[in-house]
């Protein structure tokens, strides 16, 4: 059963009422996302099986934060007794702290509120994890070669997820910004067509790149356009971030050296368990969980773990 | 409004000073594209080499595109918010029945541009036959085509297209580099809107249109019909811009455009078109284009955080609406 959340209007006192089911709401960055899709997928399958009826609403982009609060706002006039939200950013803490004081139980998943506490739990992919694993294989692939020359590509500037990655990248590969190894750094958006333009330029200004790090899948298909495009694309070891089913695609064909597979139907369907749970005996969940990263490449290297891609299909997300 | 209404018929010094006015936002634009290129080229060897200038073209080509159709709407005074979400919505119809459900590719490009199209007669229809606020109806129709790109896509990239989809991003050598139909074509598509605009009586309606529609419709100019010939000619250029973008990133992605809309009026303004319309041109928003992607390249080139390209960005919108407002002041 799934009720959209916006219409608002209804009084909180009627969550009162017993035996309606247990309302959870959920609150993605935007619609517009397959990673937000997928997490309201497998959030609907698990409400479904555990007879709750979830509610569902998001940001109109991923910087949205006031379009959020409303559909908090809305849920919990509408007696939801549970909230999974992706937090976009600072701008929804006070709303998540006045729905915690009424009585609701918030989860951050996918990304911490700020501060962090201002949410009762946190279900998410340990993102500087993500990277560490993907910059400790790029190191262990490339070792013993000199003339090693770096590209990364970001999400946006601000962006805390895509900061933790690309600190963790760092970190794995055993350099901080500032490297001489690192020849170009660049904003991808976090999509095709950005990053494709993004590693044109960089290319440009050194043609001799030889290993990319980029947020995600859609950034590092558009980075293997790029170099595509110039005929470079052998020799240039690309590593991406998520484990969605085409980025995964992209590591059996070999554009992605290696992915670090994350799983939001998990965050989902966990945070739905957990609310349900909170509704029917009052049990508060607290605390950091974390859902998992698995590294996923075909060319496994010495010294760090990776799982191959018919695991990462099976268990990609969309 | 009483800008617009003021004299365009005016001769002696008020015309001299229009001529004045339109020096300046026809020089201004192409200043600023030598003055950044100049800079560029002395701080960096790799950025005046006929391979990177192809690159820029590259990519710029589908915002340029964009913005002949904007620069047209713009012309009557209207605004286009919907162009990068129609555009997606084109990539997506295009490549999802060709790859999807296996429709000849060419009809599938058809009915991609056809849909693009659609959305430039809806706009115009309620533009021009309701008389709505093109701002307004364009919001509508933005999130209209974002929502049945969303829709229809299943949030999906679709890859894998047949040859003829991804034509234009294939390239052809000449002078020592190359270059890719896709430039070819939004330079083309430039070069005739030019012409139209300033060499035919359509063109000559479209700015009287802009300038003044009620001294236009007493001159027996149908505005009405010319809005609506504006807007669709716009929708036809958007899905032309879909097939472009299509062919450089060689797939169908339902996360494109969402900024074109405000890049391409960037451009245009940039390029010293008048939000007030009746004044302006199509190879001012060619150069205004260029200036945008030149920043984006010659940064990263020297190795400058990408913010700084919106920074300049804005300071050169603020700059070219000063002057075309200075300059219409001096004339009343």
């Amino acid at each position: 059963m799934l009720v959209t959340a916006g219409c608002g209007g209804s009084s909180a006192s009627q969550a009162a009422a017993s035996p309606k089911p247990v309302i959870v709401g959920l609150i993605t960055k935007t619609d517009a996302n397959p990673f937000f899709v997928k997490m309201r997928q497998g959030a609907e399958r698990e409400a479904a099986a555990k007879g709750a009826v979830l509610m569902t609403g998001a940001g109109k982009d991923t910087a949205d934060a006031a379009g959020q609060v409303t559909a908090l706002e809305n849920m919990v006039s509408a007696g939801a007794k549970a909230i999974l939200i992706t937090p976009d950013s600072a701008g929804v803490t006070t709303a998540v702290k006045k729905a915690r004081s009424q009585g609701v139980l918030v989860i951050a998943l996918d990304s911490p509120t700020d501060p962090v506490d201002a949410a009762d739990a946190l279900f998410a992919t340990d993102n500087k994890k993500a990277g560490q694993l993907i910059g400790q294989y790029a190191k262990a692939a490339e070792a013993g070669k000199t003339g090693i020359k770096i590209a990364m590509f970001d999400e946006a500037p601000g962006s805390t997820v895509g900061k933790l990655r690309h600190d963790g990248f760092l970190l794995g590969y055993g350099i901080s910004d500032g490297d001489s190894q690192i020849v170009c750094t660049a904003n991808g958006g976090g999509n095709q067509v950005e990053s494709q333009t993004a590693m044109e330029n960089c290319l440009t200004k050194d043609s001799g790149i030889n290993v990319v790090y980029t947020i995600n899948e859609p950034s590092a298909f558009g980075v293997y356009k790029a170099l595509q495009n110039r005929g470079k694309q052998n020799g240039v070891l690309i590593v991406s971030v998520d484990g969605g089913c085409t980025g995964v695609g992209g590591v059996k064909d070999g554009r992605i050296a290696a992915t670090s597979q994350q799983y939001p139907l998990k965050m989902a369907s966990l945070g739905v368990d957990a609310g349900v749970d909170f509704a029917k005996n009052g049990k508060r969940v607290s605390g950091y969980t974390d859902t998992g990263v698995t590294l996923i490449s075909d060319k496994p290297v010495s010294g760090v773990d990776s799982k191959d891609t018919t695991y990462g299909l099976d268990n990609c997300w969309g | 409004m009483l800008a617009r209404l003021r004299g365009t018929e005016a001769g002696g010094d008020a015309g001299a000073a229009l001529a004045r006015a339109r020096l300046i936002s026809s020089l201004g634009p192409l200043i600023a594209l030598l003055l950044a290129s100049l800079f560029f080229t002395i701080r960096t060897d790799r950025f005046l080499t006929t391979e990177n200038w192809s690159l820029i073209i590259q990519q710029v080509a589908v915002v340029g595109i964009l913005a002949i159709g904007q620069t047209l709407i713009i012309l009557t005074a209207g605004v286009d918010l919907s162009n990068g979400a129609v555009m997606a919505f084109g990539t997506i119809v295009m490549t999802r029945l060709a790859v999807t459900y296996h429709l000849n590719p060419f009809l599938a490009i058809a009915l991609g541009i056809g849909a693009c199209l659609a959305f430039g007669l809806l706009n115009g229809f309620l533009v021009a036959g309701l008389r709505l606020p093109p701002f307004i109806v364009t919001l509508g129709t933005l999130n209209i085509a974002f929502a049945l790109t969303h829709i229809t896509s299943n949030e999906e990239t679709i890859a894998n297209l047949p040859d003829p989809l991804v034509f234009f991003g294939s390239t052809f050598r000449f002078g020592g580099t190359t270059i890719t139909y896709g430039s070819l074509l939004a330079l083309a598509l430039t070069l005739v809107a030019w012409f139209v605009l300033t060499k035919t009586i359509a063109g000559r309606h479209v700015y009287a249109t802009g300038n003044n529609p009620d001294a236009a419709r007493l001159a027996g100019v149908r505005t009405r019909r010319v809005l609506l010939g504006v807007y669709a000619t716009a929708g036809l250029l958007y899905g032309i811009a879909a097939l472009v973008l299509v062919g450089r990133t060689g797939v169908g992605d339902p996360q494109a455009g969402q900024s074109a809309n405000l890049d391409s009026i960037t451009a245009v303004v940039v390029g010293g078109t008048s939000l007030f319309g009746g004044r302006g041109s199509v190879l001012g928003t060619l150069v205004g284009t260029l200036i945008v992607g030149i920043f984006r390249n010659g940064l990263t080139l020297l190795g400058v955080a990408a913010i700084y390209q919106f920074l300049i960005t804005g300071v050169l919108v603020i700059l070219a609406v000063a002057v075309d407002q200075l300059s219409r002041r001096r004339q009343a």
